[in-house]
C-alpha cells in the first residue's frame, strides 16, 4: 500500500548541508500496524512527513496505491491527504478557538458535504474515541489526554486508510498513553486501519507488528 | 463552497475580535476621507441642480491678455463686450447666456441691514439653467428687453425678507432701485460658478449702459451644446472666433488666452496659470495621485496587519493543509475574508461619510452647500475599497500560500 524507494532528504542552506534521511527502502501493507524508532534527530519525524506527503524528498519514489505520488502538484497532494490519509501530532495541533466538534469537522470542511453530514460523521468519530459528552468543549478546557483523542477523532472523521502519528503519546502520562495506544490498535484491528506510529516508547513499539528502526537518516533495522 | 467561506470568514473574524475592530476601523476612516473628497468634488464639478445639462454646457470665465513673450500677463472675467461679439455669435450654440457675477449687496429690513448677492442675467440664463421655482416665473429675455425692474429670489433670501410666505408681489430695494419679485428658487451652493446668487436681476437694468462697452471684467457666459458632439465644434468655432478678436491695447497685450471650458477645465486651466488648452489629463493624474497616496498608508497597515495575523495562525494553516487544504483554498477563504471585512468597514465608511456631510451642511460653512452621497460617489468609492481590499488581500494570501505545511505546524516560517 506504500512504497518507499531509495528516498533521500536534504537541507540546504547557504552554509549547512544536513542529510536527514538517506537510501531508505520500505513497504508497508495494508492494515499493518507500525512503529519507527530511533534516536532524537536521526530522521523519524522527517520519514512520517514524507510518508505524509506533508514534505517533500529530495530523492527517490512515493508510492501510494501504486501510484508514485512523488510528483504530484499541491492540489492533487492535498486530495490525497485529505482522503487516504489522517494525521496525529506530538503536540494535538487543535485550533484553540474551534470547539472539539468544529476541530475534528476540519477534514470534511474540503469535502463536498453538507452541514447535517459533517455534524454526523464529527459525532460519530468523537464517539469513537470516547469524547462525546465533550463536543462543545474548547481545547483549553479539556486535559492532554482528552485533547489527543479530539486530534485522532479529527484523523479519523474521514475514514482515512492510513494514520500517521509522531510520538501521539509523547506529551503523555503512562495512563494516558495506554488509552491512546488501545484506540489505534483498535481502529487497526477492527477497521484494518494502516497506522505507522514514531515513538521513543519502548513499551508502545512492541505492541506494534513490526519496528523499523532509523539511525542517523539510515534504516537500520 | 462561497457559503463555507463566507461562514468561516464570520467565524474567524469573530474569533479575531481587536484585529477585526483596528481593521474596521481603518478601512471605514480611509474611506470616509475618500467618500467626503469626492463628494466636494462631485459636488463642484458633477451634474447638479440647476446645472442639469452639464453634459452639454461649456462656460467661458477667465480671460488672460499677456505680451509676446507672456513677462506681463492679466488675467480677469471676461467684458460684456468680449462675450457678445465673441461668445454669443458662436454659429454652432443652441443658447449662448450672458450674466454678471455675482457682487454683494444689501437690502433692509425694518431698518435692519440684510446682506445679499446680486447676478444680472439675460433671458437665455433661465433657460440654459434648469432653476426649481417654488413660486412664480423666471426672468424672460422680453424682461432684459425691456428693462423690466423684476427680481428671482432665492429660498435662504425669502427666508430672511419674509419669514418664508410668499414673495410673490412683494418687492426688493437694493442700492437705490425697486424690483417686483417675480420668482423664488431653491438655494444653488456658492462653489457652482454659473448659477450661485441670492437674487437675479435683469442685466438691462444697470443704472448705466457702460458695462457694454467693457472688453474685460466682471461677466461670464454660458453656452448650450444642441447635443455632447457639438462640444468640440463649439470649442473650435470659439477659437476662429478669437482670431478675429479686437484687443482693446494690441501694443501691450497682443496675445489673449480663453476658452470655452467645464467647470472642470476651467479649474485646470486656472491651476495651471491660464495655460492654452487646459490639460485636465494632469488635474486628473493629481487627484488620482492623491488618493493613491491617501489609500497606501492604510493600505500598508492592513498588510501588516494581515501578515501577522497569518503568522499567528500559521499552526492553524498547517493543520488545514495536512488534512487537505489546499493552497488555493485556504488563499481563497483568506481573500474572502478580506473582502468581507472591506466591504463591511465600507459600509461602515459610508454611514460615517453621511453623517459627516450632513454636520457640514448644517454648520453652513460653504453657502447653501449640500453634499450628499449619490451612485456616482458611491461607484467612485466602492471601486477604490475593491482596489483597497485586493491590494490588501493578495500579498498576504501569497506569502502564505507559500507556507510549507512542516514548518508551519513548527510554527514558523521561511
Ligand atoms: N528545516 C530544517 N532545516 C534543516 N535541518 C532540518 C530541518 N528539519 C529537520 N532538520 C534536521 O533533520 C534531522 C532529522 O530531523 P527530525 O525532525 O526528522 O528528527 P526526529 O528523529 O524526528 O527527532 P525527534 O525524536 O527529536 O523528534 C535533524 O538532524 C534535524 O536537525
Ligand atoms: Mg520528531
Amino acid at each position: 500500500m506504500i512504497q518507499l524507494e531509495n528516498i533521500e532528504k536534504v537541507y540546504r542552506t547557504d552554509t549547512l548541508e544536513t542529510v536527514a534521511l538517506s537510501g531508505i527502502n520500505l513497504s508497508i501493507r495494508k492494515g499493518e500496524f507500525v512503529s519507527i524508532m530511533g534516536p532524537s534527530g536521526s530522521g523519524k519525524s522527517t520519514l512520517l512527513n514524507i510518508i505524509g506527503l506533508l514534505d517533500v524528498a529530495t530523492g527517490g519514489k512515493v508510492s501510494l496505491n501504486e501510484k508514485v505520488v512523488s510528483s504530484h502538484k499541491d492540489r492533487d497532494l492535498a486530495n490525497l491527504r485529505n482522503r487516504e490519509l489522517g494525521f496525529i501530532f506530538q503536540k494535538f495541533h487543535l485550533i484553540n478557538d474551534l470547539r472539539a466538534i468544529d476541530n475534528v469537522e476540519i477534514p470534511l470542511l474540503y469535502r463536498n458535504m453538507s452541514y447535517k453530514e459533517r455534524r454526523k460523521m464529527a459525532e460519530e468519530a468523537l464517539e469513537k474515541v470516547g469524547l462525546i459528552s465533550r463536543t462543545s468543549h474548547f481545547p483549553s478546557q479539556l486535559s492532554g489526554g482528552q485533547q489527543q483523542r479530539v486530534a485522532i477523532a479529527r484523523a479519523i472523521v474521514g475514514k482515512p486508510k492510513i494514520l500517521l502519528a509522531d510520538e501521539p503519546t509523547g506529551n503523555l502520562d503512562s495512563q494516558m498513553s495506554d488509552e491512546i495506544m488501545n484506540i489505534l490498535k483498535e481502529l487497526n484491528q477492527q477497521e484494518q486501519t494502516t497506522v505507522i506510529m514514531v515513538t521513543h516508547d519502548k513499551r508502545m513499539a512492541d505492541m506494534t507488528d513490526r519496528i523499523i528502526r532509523i539511525f542517523d537518516g539510515r534504516q537500520v533495522a | 463552497m462561497i457559503r463555507n467561506y463566507l461562514l468561516v470568514a464570520v467565524k474567524v473574524l469573530w474569533r479575531r475580535k481587536f484585529f477585526t475592530f483596528i481593521s474596521l476601523f481603518g478601512i471605514s476612516f480611509t474611506l470616509l476621507v475618500l467618500t467626503v473628497a469626492t463628494s466636494f468634488l462631485d459636488h463642484t464639478f458633477g451634474p447638479h441642480a440647476p446645472e442639469l445639462k452639464q453634459d452639454r454646457m461649456l462656460g467661458v470665465y477667465t480671460v488672460r491678455l499677456t505680451s509676446d513673450d507672456g513677462s506681463f500677463q492679466m488675467t480677469d472675467k471676461p467684458g460684456y463686450k468680449f462675450l457678445n461679439e465673441y461668445v454669443r455669435t458662436i454659429p454652432s450654440a443652441e443658447k449662448v447666456s450672458i450674466f454678471s457675477d455675482f457682487t454683494s449687496t444689501a437690502t433692509y429690513r425694518k431698518g435692519e441691514e440684510v446682506k445679499l448677492y446680486i447676478r444680472r442675467t439675460d433671458g437665455e440664463y433661465w433657460e440654459i439653467l434648469d432653476f426649481e421655482f417654488l413660486e412664480g416665473r423666471p426672468i424672460t429675455r422680453e424682461d432684459e428687453q425691456k428693462a423690466n425692474f423684476v427680481a428671482v429670489i432665492n429660498e435662504a433670501t425669502r427666508e430672511k425678507l419674509f419669514n418664508g410666505e410668499s414673495a410673490m408681489g412683494k418687492s426688493i430695494t437694493m442700492e437705490g432701485q425697486n424690483f417686483n419679485i417675480i420668482g423664488v428658487v431653491k438655494n444653488a451652493p456658492i462653489i457652482r460658478m454659473t448659477p450661485f446668487s441670492d437674487v437675479w436681476v435683469p442685466l438691462s437694468t444697470f443704472k448705466t449702459s457702460g458695462y457694454k462697452e467693457t472688453f474685460t471684467g466682471g461677466f461670464m457666459a454660458a453656452i448650450l451644446a444642441k447635443s455632447e458632439q457639438d462640444l468640440d465644434l463649439i470649442r473650435s468655432d470659439f477659437k476662429a472666433n478669437l482670431t478675429k478678436v479686437q484687443l482693446p491695447d494690441p501694443k501691450k497685450f497682443p496675445r489673449i488666452l480663453t476658452g470655452a471650458d467645464t467647470y472642470f477645465e476651467s479649474f485646470a486651466r486656472n491651476l495651471e496659470g491660464g495655460a492654452d488648452d487646459p490639460r485636465t489629463g494632469t488635474l486628473i493624474s493629481i487627484l488620482v495621485l492623491l488618493a493613491v497616496m491617501f489609500i497606501i498608508l492604510p493600505t500598508i497597515n492592513l498588510v501588516n496587519i494581515n501578515i501577522s495575523r497569518i503568522m499567528e495562525r500559521a499552526s492553524e494553516i498547517g493543520v488545514r493543509k495536512a488534512f487537505g487544504a489546499s493552497s488555493l483554498t485556504l488563499v481563497g477563504q483568506f481573500i474572502v475574508e478580506n473582502i468581507l471585512l472591506t466591504i463591511i468597514g465600507g459600509l461602515l465608511g459610508f454611514i460615517l461619510s453621511s453623517l459627516v456631510l450632513s454636520y457640514i451642511n448644517n454648520t453652513g460653512w460653504i453657502p447653501y452647500a449640500q453634499f450628499g452621497l449619490n451612485y456616482r460617489i458611491f461607484i467612485y468609492a466602492f471601486l477604490m475599497m475593491i482596489i483597497f481590499g485586493i491590494i490588501s488581500g493578495v500579498y498576504p494570501a501569497w506569502r502564505m500560500s507559500r507556507l510549507h505545511p512542516v514548518e508551519a505546524l513548527k510554527g514558523g516560517m521561511k
